[in-house]
């Protein structure tokens, strides 16, 4: 991506300043007409839209540069792994790793987690061990947490979340003894958006145990600035395709000493030293968590996007999110039977908004909202732990991103007072 | 582009009112069967409950919760149940996947009741599921209750 292809200049402007209606143009997607109404894409913590430099880096790299990498002699096979490389190297400063060989390529944050409860998980728990995880945690930071325990004997313990969404972090220091091996949480909820304090949790984690810290940043790398060797934290897995990446490509972050610790998680090319009969030597890192041929594009693609979210500046896109939200939660309170979950503190949150309408079923409201060319989440959102603490069946959730306007927050008013007439 | 049907042709009156008011939403005491179905993508639940006597159904009962759609379409399902012949239920259920598949003769056969008003839904295909959800549970119902009709929802 060339430095000069964004609508905005960020060294021209306050962070405050970010022009979300500018930065649309890099958005061809949202510019379009859905079920006759032109589309208010808010749905941005499912997936994100991609803007024209990531497009331009995929289509780049298979028009002049796809190689497979790490093993060619060829000119494509350097300049594909060049670009691969380069790309491991940036998002890693992105977001504040020491090393880039300590950045792994993943599918995305489920296969980084995955990653970190079948290499490390299988290797160091033993019967007995426990595992603290919260009840706001994504299906993807539950479940290989309880395969694993199934087959080491480890036990899972719950931190709980208060009325408004927030951990019960006064009780953690209790939870934690000689037996806790791992503490893992999300950094940002995608359903409640509670912007968790990090750092302060793995200072009590650190206090009160041995455990290492593995963070679900999924939902927060897109919206904030994040610095991993800040937080404190031993691990950190992120998505792609949250941040204007490609799907299919994420990464996990992890301490060196702790991922040369760790076995290999898959076996194939790529991640070996040396073949023999009698058994093999692993690669150094990162690559010895990298068997196959990886996602090249992705990678590059992910590269370019992070490159874009610099250019705009994550505290400029941060704030503009905090505006949007504080913006929407005063003009949804308008809708007679809005009752939002989530923190009151919008100090607490980030642009994520889960709600319930009166009794109408968010499946209806989504179907009405887009209808109007609105297009909101409806379901669990993969959290059925945190359905299940408010005796929810379902909300709705609109989650906002850098490029959304207030226009889109009207849509939003307007298709909720489309919903009232319909379901009273 | 394509455009979504009018959203009146969704959300008719009838449906709304079966919603608000669902017929046979309570406990069957004398059930032979319960199915619970479960649709897990939306969290959408129904508790299918049939008493059924010989190849007979003679109540049929619901528990649950879910959109509009899933919600009114097993309070109309359970209105037409009873008396039916477990064949017949099967046969009912084969009708209202043909209306769901946009079937213009079914979307005018008196046998599907106030199922009728659920004609709309074909035009909303991601909404189609909500709507098969009770009828899920009949099919698997009348399995448990010894019918061998063709026993799937195409």
């Amino acid at each position: 991506m060339s430095p000069g292809s964004l609508a905005v200049s960020p060294s021209k402007v306050a962070p405050s300043a970010l022009d979300a209606a500018v930065l649309r143009r890099d958005f061809p997607i949202l510019d379009q007409m859905v079920n006759g109404h032109s589309l208010a894409y808010l749905d941005n913590a499912a997936t994100t839209q991609k803007p024209l430099p990531v497009l331009a880096a995929l289509e780049s790299y298979y028009r002049h540069d796809n190689a497979n990498v790490h093993r060619g002699i060829h000119e494509l096979s350097r300049r594909a792994t060049v670009a691969y490389e380069e790309a491991r190297i940036r998002i890693a400063r992105f977001i504040g790793a020491p090393h880039a060989s300590e950045l792994i390529f993943t599918r995305g944050t489920t296969e980084g987690i995955n990653l970190m409860a079948w290499s490390w998980g299988l290797e160091f728990l033993k019967e007995g061990d426990e595992i603290i995880l919260t009840a706001m945690e994504h299906h993807s930071n539950v479940v290989p947490w309880q395969l694993v325990a199934r087959r080491t004997g480890a036990k899972l313990r719950w931190l709980e979340i208060d009325s408004e969404g927030r951990l019960a972090i006064d009780v953690l220091p209790k939870l934690l003894s000689k037996r806790t091996k791992l503490v893992t949480f999300t950094h940002v909820s995608n359903v409640l958006g509670t912007v968790n304090p990090v750092a302060d949790i793995v200072r009590t984690v650190k206090q009160g145990s041995d455990a290492i810290v593995l963070i679900d940043g999924a939902q927060a790398v897109p919206h904030l600035p994040v610095d991993v060797a800040a937080l404190g934290c031993d691990a950190y897995a992120f998505s792609g395709h949250k941040m204007c990446g490609p799907t299919g490509i994420g990464a996990l972050w992890a301490r060196k000493s702790l991922l040369e610790s760790m076995p290999p998680f898959h076996g194939g090319g790529e991640m070996i030293r040396v073949v023999e009969r009698e058994g093999s030597t692993w690669a150094d890192l990162p690559h010895k968590f990298e068997a196959g041929t990886p996602d090249i594009s992705g990678a590059i693609g992910l590269g370019a996007a992070v490159d874009y979210l610099t250019q705009v500046g994550m505290p400029a896109i941060a704030h503009h999110e905090k505006e949007l939200l504080a913006y929407a939660l005063g003009r949804l309170a308008e809708v007679k039977g809005f009752r939002p979950l989530g923190p009151s503190d919008l100090s607490q949150r980030s642009g994520v908004i889960s709600f319930t309408l009166g009794d109408a079923h968010p499946h209806d409201i989504s179907t009405i909202l887009d209808s109007e060319g609105v297009a909101v989440r409806a379901g669990h959102h993969c959290a059925q732990l945190i359905m299940r603490c408010y005796g929810l069946p379902a909300t709705t959730r609109a989650s906002f991103y850098f490029y959304n306007t207030t226009q889109d927050v009207d849509r939003l008013v307007a298709g909720l007072h489309v919903v009232r007439g319909i379901f009273g | 582009m394509t455009e979504q049907a009018p959203l009146n042709s969704l959300y008719q009156q009838l449906i709304l009112e079966h919603y608000r008011h669902p017929k046979n939403k309570s406990d069957l005491p004398d059930k032979t069967v319960e199915v619970r179905m479960h649709n897990p993508v939306c969290g959408d639940e129904i508790q299918l409950q049939l008493k059924v006597e010989g190849d007979e159904i003679k109540s049929a009962h619901f528990a649950g919760q879910g959109c509009s759609i899933s919600q009114a379409s097993v309070s109309m399902m359970t209105s037409l149940l009873v008396g039916r012949k477990l064949a017949d239920a099967d046969a009912l259920a084969a009708r209202f996947t043909e209306l769901m598949h946009g079937n213009a003769s079914a979307a005018s056969d008196k046998a599907l009741g106030d199922l009728r008003a659920l004609q709309g839904v074909a035009k909303f295909p991601v909404r189609i599921k909500c709507a098969l959800l009770g009828f899920d549970a009949l099919l698997e119902a009348l399995k448990q209750s010894g019918h061998s009709g063709h026993g799937k929802i195409p």
